[in-house]
């Protein structure tokens, strides 16, 4: 972490008062911008034990977890009565929201997947795009997202044999003719394959970009970087995490329904 | 012309171009994408209505189209920071 870094966050944060006037959203912004450069002095003291992406990957998914638990117990204490309260009325509109996706791309009995989407959509969010607070992407480590969709593999495959029974899943490699059983058993194996290089290739082709940029750029990174970093952290890393989350369904669904 | 070169430096010479000649594979999901940009376009112009619905198809399909620039992306980081190549020396 150098004085560079910090310097840059100090002056986020006064750029972010200056455009709102809002000293709410101004200490936000330096709280966010500051824990990026916790998280990152602490991933280089950890380097030389585990890999820095998986570093922030736990700390993603911990920092989660402890959101979770501590809405949780909010959310138990609001009253029924009156007027919802800010916080019930937003966590309504994502339940509501990933209900209505699932319900409409896996159908009404798969409901039960929700809380699982939900919790793959958040952490692929957060770890997309958490570039743009300077912390490295776990999703730029090949290992994050092929985990990621080995989970969907294997769930894919435990529930075509838990509803078609082992002689029926093991039937469909040989539709509609036994020759193309190979075929059927690639195109199988191809999904998670696939699914997780789109992820990783997306978010390491964005970070390594950034970083010729701001090799080529100099000091003048500053003023072109913001740009960029709207398309390759935000828009790429959001439209990504939706687009897994999308396939994961679509590939549970299948295996499912068939 | 070649006396000069080490062997070292001709491999990483060659990867280098490789993974360039991996990037030209960029240019088929360009048009795959384009392709379903445009009838996305073309249905939304038929009925705005199903704006999202269209939208999330298209998307989906188009990163499903994506597939095969990102093969071609993952070869040539491959070859420019991995190195295999230097390996069979």
């Amino acid at each position: 972490m150098s004085i560079k870094f910090i310097l840059s966050v100090v002056l986020i944060a006064v750029a972010a008062f200056y455009m709102v006037k809002n000293v709410k959203l101004a200490i936000i912004t330096f709280c966010v911008a500051a824990l990026g450069a916790i998280v990152n002095y602490a991933g280089g003291l950890v380097s030389s034990f585990i890999p820095v992406t998986i570093f922030n990957a736990v700390v993603i998914a911990l920092g989660l977890v402890g959101f979770a638990y501590y809405f949780n117990g909010k959310l138990k204490e609001e009253s029924i009565e009156g007027q919802p309260s800010n916080l019930l009325t937003l966590v309504e509109f994502f339940t509501e929201t990933v209900n209505g996706l699932v319900v409409s791309t896996m159908g009404e009995k798969n409901l039960m997947f929700a809380p699982y989407i939900f919790t793959l959509f958040i952490f692929l969010i957060i770890s997309n795009i958490v570039g743009v607070i300077g912390v490295s992407s776990p999703t730029a480590n090949y290992s994050v997202t092929l985990s990621l969709a080995l989970i969907t593999f294997v769930t894919s495959q435990y529930f075509g044999i838990k509803t078609a029974g082992i002689g029926g899943y093991l039937k469909g490699f040989f539709q509609p003719i036994p020759l193309l059983a190979p075929l059927n058993i690639i195109g199988e194996i191809a999904n998670p394959v696939s699914l997780s290089f789109r992820l990783f290739g997306n978010i390491l082709s964005g970070g390594l970009i950034m970083t010729l940029i701001a090799t080529a750029f100099g000091t003048l990174t500053a003023a072109i970087a913001p740009a960029l970093n709207i398309y390759f952290d935000l828009f790429s890393g959001i439209l990504q995490a939706f687009i897994f989350t999308m396939l994961t369904m679509v590939f549970i669904a299948g295996s499912i329904n068939d | 012309m070649l006396q000069g070169i080490s062997n070292e430096a001709f491999v990483l010479g060659c990867s280098a171009i490789g993974a360039g000649l991996a990037m030209i594979a960029g240019m088929g999901p360009g048009i795959g994408q384009g392709f379903a940009a445009g009838k996305g376009a073309e249905a939304v112009g038929r009925q705005p209505e199903a704006e999202g619905d269209i939208t999330r198809t298209m998307l989906l399909g188009q990163a499903v189209a994506e597939t095969t620039g990102i093969y071609s992306l993952v070869v040539a980081i491959i070859l420019l920071f991995v190195q295999p190549l230097l390996g069979a020396l």
